[in-house]
């Protein structure tokens, strides 16, 4: 009977009466799907697909993800963020002080051990800002990467009773987070601007600007990570354990609590392949006026992030239509 | 009128048992298959969906076979993947009603969460029309920590709504789920039934063309439950929506839908008008109900008269319950036996719980040692839709201090209205009076 409509001119009844084209009704989409479903004769039906909002199938295109969804799900998105907030220090007296109080002590710790034990260089920067800035970023990309991790097998329930785009989930952690990352910074700012104004140890400049460009690579990063993670646990959970204490050592991995300046030329070209040492010297370089900040090495940073963020889509978006059967 | 769901040759494959190392070894496998260009090898040795049978029989009776060759093969591996569902093909129309019965575990449920796209089919399509709603349970996404207003919000978006679509409707649906003194409390300080009332609320104001029900109606007290089941019929009438609605309360699927599919092993068996569906669905269901004890008279009497068997329209009741499709012909018929003939007033008894709505009496019948047969015949349709406790008796009309007695002997299910009924007739019980 399709074969028989197929030239049907678009304007005929049941276009006219198609609902709230709001929701699901995406050209590119309807497009990928006839590309990818080759009819029994091995050529592409398109059998009126355009009359039919949405088309099941047991597997998508890999690169059909649907933004435009997720934009008509803006407001859940909105929800999300507010509840990730909202309910973390609910009946807590101290209430949102807690964000100060763990970059506080974390950063007392790191002095104590690192600075007058261990007495790691600083370059040249005092101890607590030194440390405050790693703290900072680091703590960022860490709770959204832990967050994120754990999309799927957090929110089984959820997800096994109501669909929404999934991508929502890890979004609404990354870009809340930003919320607590600007509280935590503001601290960080206060300390730095109580240094500049009373000693000379601080010689902030123009990479000051790249902030901004630091916060997004480290906002994609741990999205990008966390969803090819969650991704990969929904069927074996082995790679949670390997998150656990991962995330915790990678962080010596990563120039937190020293400066590049203070490796061997070997070290440092080991660690120029990690992708999160630019974004850290960067900031620290522009605040501070100590760092190895670099185009090139935030360009790495840069493709590095784009590359996950995107892998990370495709394989969350193939994961996401089955993984109930599985988690 | 036009389609709003079709469903061409969908199926689902699960995995029985643990997902475990071994799943590693299939997926390898499967990949392996799937390099060659090869058919999933787990897909053909995929059992149907019988939860009765273990895994070890294979292919029970009425099933589809297994994709031809793969019979040899299918013995050498171990049945571990079960067909939930199998080759569905349906098309509801819009603005149908269509409820979806079957025993547990056939694969009702399934089909609605591959409608509501939790979980993707294995195999076919579906396609669909307009915005779709699932409600496969209410109160989705609640966050005890948040209040009820903003669990509103929250529990809104989470269905697919806009803030501002919420915020029109919050007026109706905080005053539905009558709630409206704990809007601002904390949703973990509030009873489990209010955390529904607030769900239902929400789901109920939902503004979709097609919307999809599980079993959702069943919470709540019996004055909320009533409320349910008045709003789904509200959205059901305006033959705007389309509905698919999973239940396992025959009433609720009569009162509501416009035509129905039963969904057996996977499979759909039949499809439908609700009336003739709910017959089919019944005549299916096994025996298993609890047995009727027909020695269970108490009184002075007791020892004395003895129920034989009791039959209703000439069926002969076993179960404690007895389903009877509608109320238009009612003959039961009691064989007693008395151990010394005699004459006594034979009783039949019908209550509502508990409450005593009739009683027909068979005055001075004679009951001999042999097998005495009563009738009692109700006028046609007195009784309405629902359930009705029956007990049977009997007394010595010159003396009522003897007397032998089960005021809940058994229980008929009254699944239809009678046909003929006007549809403002309500009532347990239709009397035989005139107005003018």
């Amino acid at each position: 009977m399709f074969s028989e409509h197929r030239f049907v001119v678009v304007g005929d009844e049941q276009n006219n009466s198609r609902t709230k084209p709001h929701l699901l009704n995406n050209s590119a989409q309807t497009m990928a799907e006839v590309l990818s479903k080759p009819g029994p004769d091995g050529l592409v039906t398109a059998d009126r697909e355009d009359d039919w909002d949405l088309i099941l199938r047991p597997k998508r295109h890999f690169l059909d993800v649907n933004l435009r969804e997720i934009w008509t799900y803006r407001d859940l998105l909105l929800m999300f963020i507010k509840r990730d907030i909202v309910t973390v220090y609910k009946q807590t007296i101290l209430g949102p002080i807690w964000f100060f109080v763990q970059p506080v002590l974390t950063m007392l710790t790191y002095v104590i051990v690192f600075g007058n034990i261990a007495k790691l260089s600083t370059g040249g920067i005092p101890a607590p800002l030194f440390y405050l800035s790693g703290i900072t970023l680091w703590n960022y990309f860490a709770e959204s990467f832990n967050k994120t991790s754990s999309t799927f097998t957090a929110n089984a329930h959820i997800f096994g009773k109501v669909y929404f785009p999934r991508l929502i989930v890890p979004l609404s952690i990354v870009i809340s987070n930003v919320i607590r990352f600007l509280i935590q910074l503001s601290l960080f700012v206060i300390l730095w601007v109580w240094y500049l104004t009373t000693s000379d140890t601080v010689h902030p400049n123009l990479w000051l600007l790249s902030t901004v460009w630091c916060l997004l690579l480290m906002a994609g990063l741990g999205f990008g990570f966390g969803i090819i993670f969650t991704s990969l646990t929904t069927k074996y959970r082995d790679l949670t354990f390997l998150i656990q204490f991962g995330v915790q050592l990678a962080m010596y991995a990563t120039p937190i609590i020293y400066p590049m300046s203070a490796l061997s030329e070997k070290y440092q070209q080991i660690l120029w392949w990690n992708p999160i040492t630019h974004v850290i010297e960067t900031f620290k370089y522009g605040f501070l006026g100590s760092g190895q900040a670099s185009i090139a090495g935030l360009l790495y940073s840069t493709t590095f992030t784009v590359i996950t963020v995107a892998f990370g889509i495709i394989i969350f978006n193939k994961t996401e239509q089955t993984f109930m059967d599985t988690v | 009128m036009t389609v709003a769901i079709k469903i061409e040759n969908v199926s689902k494959l699960y995995r029985l048992g643990t997902v475990g190392t071994g799943t590693l070894a299939h997926d390898l496998n499967r990949w392996w298959h799937m390099v060659r260009g090869k058919q999933d090898p787990y897909a053909k040795v995929g059992q149907v969906n019988d939860r009765s049978k273990s895994g070890s029989v294979k292919q029970g009776d009425g099933a589809l076979p297994p994709a031809g060759s793969s019979m040899r093969k299918s013995s050498a591996l171990k049945p571990e993947y079960v067909w939930a569902l199998r080759d569905i093909n349906l098309e509801v129309q819009q603005g149908e009603i269509l409820g979806i019965i079957g025993k547990n575990g056939a694969g009702k449920s399934t089909l609605l969460k591959l409608l509501s796209r939790v979980t993707a089919p294995t195999e076919g399509t579906i396609k669909t029309k307009g915005r779709i709603a699932s409600l496969l349970e209410v109160g989705t996404g609640f966050h005890p920590e948040l209040t009820g207003r903003e669990n509103i919000y929250m529990n809104g978006a989470i269905l697919g709504m806009r803030r501002h679509e919420i915020s029109k409707q919050l007026d109706e649906i905080v005053e539905f789920s009558g709630c409206a003194k704990y809007l601002d409390t904390p949703v973990k300080r509030y009873s489990s039934g209010m955390t529904v009332r607030l769900g239902f609320a929400v789901a109920a104001h939902l503004d979709c063309e097609v919307l999809i029900v599980d079993e959702v109606l069943a919470v709540g007290d019996w004055e909320f439950q009533n409320k349910c089941l008045a709003k789904m019929k509200a959205i059901t009438t305006d033959r705007r929506r389309t509905v698919l609605f999973v239940t396992h309360n025959l009433a609720s699927l009569r009162h509501l839908c416009s035509s129905a599919v039963i969904v057996d092993k996977g499979t759909i068996r039949h499809r439908g008008l609700p009336d003739e569906l709910i017959e089919i669905h019944l005549r299916s269901l096994p025996s298993s109900g609890e047995q009727v004890n027909l020695n269970s008279l108490s009184g002075p009497l007791s020892s004395q008269v003895k129920i034989e068997s009791i039959s209703i329209n000439s069926n002969p009741v076993c179960q404690q319950q007895v389903e009877v499709v509608d109320s238009t012909k009612l003959e039961f018929e009691a064989v007693l036996t008395a151990e010394t003939s005699g004459v006594f007033d034979v009783g039949l008894a019908v209550s509502v719980r508990g409450v005593r709505l009739t009683t027909l009496i068979a005055s001075e019948t004679r009951i001999t040692s042999g097998e005495t047969r009563v009738i009692f015949r109700m006028p046609e349709a007195m009784l309405s839709a629902g359930v009705f406790q029956l007990g049977v008796g009997v007394s010595d009309p010159f003396n009522r201090s003897s007397w032998a007695w089960n005021e809940n002997l058994f229980e008929v299910n009254i699944l239809n209205n009678p046909p003929a009924s006007h549809p403002l007739a309500k009532g347990l019980v239709h009397l035989p009076v005139s107005s003018s």
